[in-house]
């Protein structure tokens, strides 16, 4: 039994890397978009990720937190984390300036299944922050757009001010995305819908058996998405939803992430719905 | 006879005072040995230098929220069974450094700390704790990644087991299949008998350590009352299920058993429970019962940093899933109410760890039924949601 326990693996699990913040770009209030080169170029080369991986950012100090990555999974110069200030340790970041050092671990977690869904109409449904984790895989299909079918994206925040990414959704929409926006509160100027996400659905006219949904938000939300997107016949199967929990290590070991038999780290953040239907709907699980 | 070199597997006679040169055999090959001391009126692990160290003649009395020690004319070494220590706290210590960062001109350093654990030698392992040692092997060695600590502790144990003679009225190996007899995953293995301990070989290593040691190769008769020892203790525990009524009339603890059919989904389909509620107007949350318990591997991460800031480690402690802490997010804690933490707690240790292991999170030592200040005992509370009280 202890030759089983001699095999290398990744040895290193703990030890995070330093890397430079290139860029730090305000999105909205109280959100910022850090780009970060890892310090030591073998780690750099070597560092890929897919959509909707996340790495955990450590500020010595401070502490780690888990963050998605944001930037598109084809470019391997910089790595871009899109980041709401909450507590401690994203604070201590939002007071780096560009040229600090914080440093990476990662990436970890389960993916978009942007290859499993080619040749499908796919809507994208997020609210606030979420669309974050979702836009490395808005730009792999921009840049793969012909594999795909109809691309939704259904947006909402609190305000219009709240709204992630506005500048490029022009780009998106060149590319025929069809980019839906929502918000809680309008303000007078404001245009566009208002009410909560799921509501962006009554409007569609789906092929709900060509159709994938993948979704990032307030848990909340996405039961709803996921209820709208059954009452369309979207099929249990083609739907995703990323989710979020307390995590101390990325890699199965603190226990912190577990919903019903899940590690959210590590089976998740991504999950099928059918992997999730049982737990779901189940309050303080 | 005497003949050096034991083959694995084999079973060796050794006389009683023999076991002093078995210690003093491992710390030749520089081992520190651990085995079962009392302090403060309970079997713990601590340093075992002397065989006459250990509580030679002592039982234990165990019951939910109730332990006790006592000496008897019968008892041999080893006839006090798990206590609230186990093998966890020396492969996963309650604080360890995973991470040591040096900032030197503006550049964090980083790196895991590599202790170079010393080799340990650790006496009068049950059946129940290998299992839980088996368990917790999954967890930190098993995965897509290992833990660097946990396996480098890991490869410096040495384990010398101990067959049970009797259990407690908490025990129920029996039920999780994970004892009483010690079948693998251990170095040596002893049965105490009348005037000698059989021993069994696991390893290579320890077939290297009693080179040092004087012994002669077992009859088949020795080997046959050895294992009778364990088969007996077995039988025992098996009619507990069918005593269940008499022994609900008698002044004696319970004696635990589990009906373990279809528990993953009999846990799983019951979420809902009222049982869940019922049992958290009890409970304290006061995690007792996850630190004591041999599996449970939960932990935080906090920093530590001197005051220049430029010397941070990060430390992982034990947590539990019983704090609110635990499942702390700015968007809302997950698990706001006790029910909802110790239905975490025993679905983990009993289906949901199936799913991630393989195997049961349960081993049935009930460390945690003696160890609840209040006395919550896990075999009830799956009975009680099973529906047939007992
Ligand atoms: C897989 C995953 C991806 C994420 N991606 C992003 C992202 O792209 N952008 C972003 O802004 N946020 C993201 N989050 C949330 C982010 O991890 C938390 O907001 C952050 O950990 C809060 O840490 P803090 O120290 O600033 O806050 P504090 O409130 O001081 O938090 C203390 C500790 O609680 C835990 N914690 C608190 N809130 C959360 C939370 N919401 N989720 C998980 N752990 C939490 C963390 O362990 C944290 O260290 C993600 C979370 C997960 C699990
Ligand atoms: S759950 Fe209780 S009986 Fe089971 S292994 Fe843990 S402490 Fe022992
Ligand atoms: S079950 Fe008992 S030991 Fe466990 S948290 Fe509740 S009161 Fe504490």
């Amino acid at each position: 039994m202890t030759m089983l326990l001699d095999q290398p693996k990744n040895c290193q699990p703990w030890t995070a890397h330093s890397a430079r913040i290139v860029d730090i770009r305000p999105e909205v209030p109280g959100v910022a978009t850090y780009d970060l080169v890892l310090d030591d170029p073998q780690v750099a080369s070597a560092y890929r990720f897919r959509p909707g991986q996340f790495n955990m950012l450590y500020l010595p100090g401070f502490g780690e937190s888990a963050i998605s990555i944001s930037s598109d999974p084809a470019r391997h110069d910089v790595l871009s984390h899109t980041v709401r200030v909450a507590g401690n340790v994203t604070q201590a970041l939002a007071k780096q300036k560009v040229g600090d050092r914080i440093a990476v671990r990662g990436p970890f977690g389960s993916d978009w299944p942007v290859n499993a869904c080619r040749g499908h109409d796919i809507v994208l449904a997020c609210g606030g922050i979420g669309l974050a984790p979702l836009r490395p895989a808005i730009y792999h299909i921009l840049n793969h757009r012909e594999d795909y079918g109809r691309v939704i994206v259904l947006y909402g925040a609190r305000t219009p001010g709240d709204l992630l990414y506005t500048a490029e959704f022009s780009a998106w929409r060149e590319k025929k995305l069809e980019v839906e926006v929502s918000v809680d509160v309008g303000t007078p100027d404001w245009k566009g819908h208002i009410g909560v996400v799921p509501v962006l659905f009554y409007r569609l006219r789906l092929q709900p058996e060509r159709t994938s949904v993948m979704s990032c938000g307030p848990e909340i939300m996405m039961r709803f998405v996921v209820f709208e997107a059954l009452a369309r016949k979207v099929r249990p199967e083609n739907i995703y939803v990323s989710l979020e929990r307390n995590m101390s290590c990325g890699m199965g070991f603190c226990g912190h992430c577990q919903m019903g038999p899940y590690f959210v780290c590590k089976d998740g953040p991504v999950f099928n719905f059918r992997q999730v239907e049982p737990y779901f709907h189940l309050e303080d699980l | 006879m005497f003949v050096n070199k034991a083959p694995i597997k084999s079973y060796l006679s050794v006389g009683k005072s023999q076991l002093q040169s078995l210690i003093d055999g491992l710390h030749k090959l520089g081992y520190q040995t651990i085995g079962p001391r009392i302090v403060d009126g309970a079997i713990v692990y601590g340093e075992l230098n002397a065989i006459s160290d250990l509580p030679v003649g002592y039982v234990d009395w165990q019951d939910g929220g109730k332990y006790r020690l006592e000496p008897s004319d019968e008892a041999g070494h080893f006839d006090y069974v798990v206590g609230p220590d186990s093998l966890k706290k020396f492969l996963f210590p309650a604080r360890e450094t995973l991470l040591q960062s040096i900032r030197v001109d503006g550049t964090w350093n980083m790196a895991t700390p590599d202790p170079a654990p010393h080799p340990l030698a650790v006496f009068g392992v049950r059946s129940c704790d290998l299992h839980a040692l088996a368990i917790q092997d999954k967890v930190f060695l098993g995965g897509p990644y290992v833990d660097p600590g946990y396996q480098s502790r890991r490869n410096a144990l040495f384990v010398v087991a101990v067959n049970c003679r009797r259990a407690a009225a908490t025990c129920f190996c029996h039920s999780m299949k994970t004892g009483p007899a010690v079948e693998g995953g251990f170095d040596l293995a002893l049965t105490e008998l009348a005037d000698r301990f059989v021993v069994q070989v696991g390893s290579t290593r320890g077939a290297e350590v009693m080179t040092n040691i004087e012994w002669t190769a077992c009859t088949l008769q020795d080997i046959d009352d050895a294992r009778s020892i364990s088969k007996t203790l077995r039988d025992q525990m098996r009619t507990r299920a069918h005593n269940a009524e008499t022994q609900r009339e008698s002044e004696l603890p319970r004696e635990r058993h589990l009906d373990t059919t279809d528990i993953h989904d009999l846990l799983l389909d019951n979420l809902e429970h009222p049982r869940w509620s019922q049992v958290a107007n009890r409970c304290l949350a006061c995690a007792n019962c996850t630190i004591v318990c041999p599996t449970c591997f939960c932990s935080s991460v906090s920093e530590v940093s001197d005051l220049s800031g430029d010397n941070v480690r990060r430390e992982r402690a034990w947590d539990s899933c019983f704090t609110a802490e635990h499942s702390y997010m700015n968007t809302g804690t997950v698990r706001k109410t006790t029910a909802s933490r110790y239905r975490q707690w025993l679905t983990h240790k009993l289906a949901t760890w199936t799913d991630q292991f393989g195997t049961s999170g349960c081993v049935g030592c009930g460390r945690c039924i003696t160890w609840c200040p209040v006395g919550i005992d896990l075999t009830e509370e799956v009975a009680a949601i099973r529906g047939d009280e007992s």
